[in-house]
């Protein structure tokens, strides 16, 4: 085997600052999976932007370091030089499929682009090509998908759009930046068995990096693990799982969340129950108000829940799991009824139900984009007792104070603003908001899809305390069946709006009835079975 | 004094730290604050008359002329020769630095008028033989609060409706948007012109009218973040708080509004000055005589062998109009949640 790609004591910073990565060495050779692990942050992305010299030289430079691509220094290369390797030698496909097709652009014409500029490849020739490449990903009926639009097609889809372009001219090297983390696991699993199968046939070396150790273990031949910028440890896969040596590297092994939830106490009385639940979005109306044609986003579902125990919602993106959880809240106007504590709320307007507000509370996926930036974190979390709780102000700051406590920060952090905070803490911070009111029911909106692994393991041991200590009910909805299970009690699969299973997560998770339960469960948990 | 939260020291050092806007704020208002109390700088009343041992203060207290031996009942021409010999005689005047307010017309001029700068009339005086140095510390403090007054007002509205049709959107908004596209169709200088030939436009008048076209330069920006905030996943998370439409519009998505509002603001403000200033220098401004920084442009472009009337008009428009938009910078830099 030959060295394909050495990289040697590779520094970068950006304008003057501190080294965003610090003397990274590692090397890919001929046919073989890389994989640059680590945490958010921890220079990953930016390491392998480097390669082809994609960084905004304005503002990075390079104190140390040679990029050595087939005996080649990159970073001594010029702009020329660099323009002929990148989409030919080395290609790179992105985490985010949404946004990295133009969205003006036909399928046929972004991948043409490539071979075009590389090959000088055009007219039939090059169509051709286009529908060898579609084939080869495995899209369906390519000569049809030529000419799509990238909002035609499924987030999978793009994704492999995005590698037919990569592979559109045999790179020697693929450099694939998170290709799933944005994607459903299902698609996920099949996205990345199709990148295995394509590098051996094609007997390209993949360089990829990730945050997930469970794709890492399948996939790499090496693994470079790194933090805040520096090289923790390396080694081929095998003997760095079963042995790690550094306690950061045995902490990301390890954050792979508990197996089943705290057992719940008891025949407590019901909290929530919901029954044929039903959610239209109007698409277009009439002149006159007419509702001409309506998009069914959860329909009949159906659900029961008692006091301490969780209810996982799961299901694909656009099942209509968060939907569900905004017409609860009455966010969104839904038909059918359900009830808290035995009062039926569904039939309230906005003003009844306001009162009601307090006992059901919410936290949201994204921790950036959940706090008001301009509010000090002690505004964010008093405002729902402002609101509730008018009459004793003076108590208000020690119920903050108590909530912070609660949710494991230091209560000097509420004179600070959201944006000094880590994602994990933000979320602590948005526990503590909904906690501050003493709730009978959290609504947990994907609350840890956008934190890393061991941030997540911290926000679910954390709400599993709290539910023990006071009695809480959640609705956790999540798309990530490993965290569910570490929380849930019941469990509700939704597809397209409706109900495909519901039952004990217990048996669910044992033994699924329904095929497409099935399918989801041996996606999610595939990575684990095969390597445990 | 005040305690200050750690949040509102934090915005005061951002503010502090743009020095150059630092440094504007203190030299505005102290410019604003010497021309507010213009009356004490340039007047053709003396501030203290002490005349046969009785204290008369002619600024604030009209005096008749026979109390200083004249024979007339009317209030004192303090200027008069005889007047201020007969004072002197029988006690003292304190006069302020410039012995001439805005409308005096200084008939000792020892050369037609326009004079050019002299001892007496520090900046020469205009075509009417009235002081420049005098017309422009008023028409700096005229132009300034008519321009702030003009802001806060156009702000108000401007926010008010664009945060309504971004919030509510819909009907709201699109019936919202044809009015303004129909309204900012309509010619403002006309409709002035119109106005001053039926009645005559005083301060009142022009910041009516001004007014009624100005508010519409916000409702763009705020309009568009209200739009996009409302769907943000911190104005959802209040809506589940149980917080009203009112309060959710004021405390979460108005700040955000707010940069895109006082990045606008200094503009606005110089917008309004010099709206005034074209006003006055086309001649359908304040009414005449009042001292205004574009009737002094004005003079200045008619009488071209005078240069102290143009280059006095500028620099002190110019002067303004920079200190305005550095101490606006220094605002929005205090207001930035993600400065340190």
């Amino acid at each position: 085997m030959k060295t394909l790609l050495t990289i040697s004591d590779l520094s970068i910073c950006f304008d003057n600052g501190p080294k965003v990565v610090d003397q990274l060495s590692l090397s890919v050779e001929r046919g073989q999976t890389v994989a640059l692990v680590g945490e958010s942050g921890s220079g990953k992305s930016v390491s392998a932007l480097s390669i082809l010299r994609l960084l905004d030289e304005r503002h990075a430079s390079y104190p140390s370091g040679q990029i050595l691509y087939n005996g080649e220094d990159l970073l001594k290369a010029n702009e020329r030089r660099l323009r002929q390797i990148r989409g030919s030698h080395i290609s790179m496909i992105f985490q985010e499929p949404m946004t990295s097709l133009n969205p003006l652009h036909t399928v046929e014409k972004q991948i043409g682009e490539t071979l075009e500029l590389h090959k000088g490849m055009r007219g039939p020739q090059a169509r051709k090509r286009c529908i060898e490449l579609l084939e080869l990903v495995g899209i369906p009926e390519p000569e049809s998908r030529l000419k799509s639009y990238p909002h035609q097609l499924s987030g999978g889809q793009k994704q492999r759009v995005m590698i037919a372009m990569a592979l559109a001219n045999e790179p020697d090297l693929l450099i694939a930046d998170e290709p799933t983390t944005a994607l459903d696991v299902t698609v996920q699993k099949q996205v990345l068995e199709l990148l295995k199968s394509l590098q051996e046939k094609l007997g390209m070396a993949v360089l990829m990096i990730t945050h997930d150790l469970s794709i890492v273990r399948r996939y790499a031949d090496q693994v470079v693990v790194m933090e805040h910028g520096k090289q923790v440890e390396s080694g081929p896969t095998g003997p760095l799982f079963s042995a790690p040596t550094t306690p950061y590297t045995r902490n990301l092994i390890e954050s792979e969340p508990p197996a089943a939830p705290l057992p719940r106490s008891g025949n407590t009385d019901v909290v929530m129950t919901a029954s044929h639940l039903d959610v239209h979005f109007t698409l277009r109306k009439t002149l006159f108000g007419k509702v001409r044609s309506s998009f069914h986003a959860v329909q009949d579902v159906s659900f029961e829940l008692r006091r301490g125990e969780t209810l996982g919602v799961v299901g694909e993106s656009g099942s209509g799991k968060t939907t569900l959880g905004h017409a609860l809240l009455k966010l969104i106007p839904s038909t059918g009824t359900f009830s808290l504590a035995g009062n039926e709320l569904s039939s309230l307007s906005q003003k009844e139900f306001q009162p009601w507000r307090r006992r059901v509370q919410i936290v949201f996926q994204d921790p950036f984009g959940s706090l008001s930036p301009r509010m000090s974190i002690e505004e964010i979390i008093r405002e729902g007792l402002e609101i509730h709780e008018p009459a004793n102000r003076g108590q208000h700051e020690a119920s903050v104070i108590r909530a912070l406590k609660d949710v494991g920060l230091d209560p000097d952090a509420r004179h600070r603003y959201p944006h000094e905070f880590s994602g994990g803490q933000r979320q602590r911070i948005a526990i503590a908001r909904a906690l501050v009111l003493q709730p009978d029911l959290i609504i947990l909106d994907e609350p840890t899809s956008a934190l890393d692994r061991t941030v997540q393991k911290q926000v679910i041991e954390l709400l599993r305390e709290i539910q023990a200590r006071y009695g809480l009910s959640y609705i956790f909805i999540s798309h990530d069946l490993a965290v569910v299970r570490a929380l849930s009690h019941k469990l509700l699969v939704l597809r397209h709006g409706q109900i495909v299973e519901y039952g004990e997560a217990e048996n669910l998770f044992r033994d699924p009835q329904q095929p497409y339960t099935r399918e989801l469960l041996s996606a999610a948990f595939f990575y684990q079975s095969t390597t445990n | 004094m005040v305690a200050l939260t750690p949040i509102q020291r934090r915005r005061l050092a951002n503010f502090t730290a743009n020095r150059r806007g630092f440094w504007s704020l203190w030299l505005f208002l102290i410019l604003f604050g010497l021309s507010l109390c213009a009356e004490l700088i340039a007047n053709d009343k003396p501030l203290i008359v002490s005349y046969n041992g009785d204290w008369y203060f002619p600024v604030i207290q009209q005096v008749p002329e026979e109390t200083f031996g004249g024979f007339l009942p009317t209030e004192t021409d303090y200027r008069d020769d005889f007047i201020s010999e007969e004072i002197e005689r029988n006690g003292w005047m304190l006069w302020p630095p410039i012995r001439f307010s805005y409308d005096t017309i200084n008939y000792n001029l020892d050369v037609p008028s326009p004079a050019p700068p002299s001892a007496d009339n520090w900046l020469g005086t205009d075509d009417q033989g009235r002081d420049v140095a005098a017309r422009v510390i008023y028409g700096f403090r005229i132009s300034v609060l008519f321009g702030l007054t003009l802001t806060v007002a156009s702000s108000i509205v401007g926010v008010a409706a664009g945060a309504l049709q971004g919030y509510y959107g819909g009907k709201i908004d699109l019936f919202g948007q044809r009015f303004i596209e129909i309204w900012s169709g309509l010619p403002m200088l006309y409709l002035l012109i119109i106005l001053s030939s039926i009645v005559q436009p005083n301060f009142w008048w022009l910041l009516g009218i001004m007014l009624l076209f100005s508010w519409m330069g916000l409702v763009d920006v705020v309009r568009a973040e209200f739009l996009r905030a409302r769907n943000f996943e911190y104005v959802k998370a209040a809506r589940a708080l149980g917080l009203g439409n009112r309060n959710i519009m004021f405390r979460h998505i108005l700040p955000n509004a707010m940069v895109a509002t006082l990045t606008f603001m200094p503009f606005i403000l110089t917008g309004a000055i010099t709206g005034l200033t074209s006003l006055d220098f086309l001649g359908f401004g304040l009414p005449s005589g009042s001292p205004s920084l574009g009737e002094l442009i004005a003079q200045g472009k008619a009488n071209l062998h005078a240069p102290w009337l143009g280059v006095s008009a500028f620099a002190s428009l110019a002067v303004m109009l920079t200190l305005l938009v550095f101490v606006g910078e220094a605002v929005r830099d205090a207001f930035d949640p993600r400065k340190n």
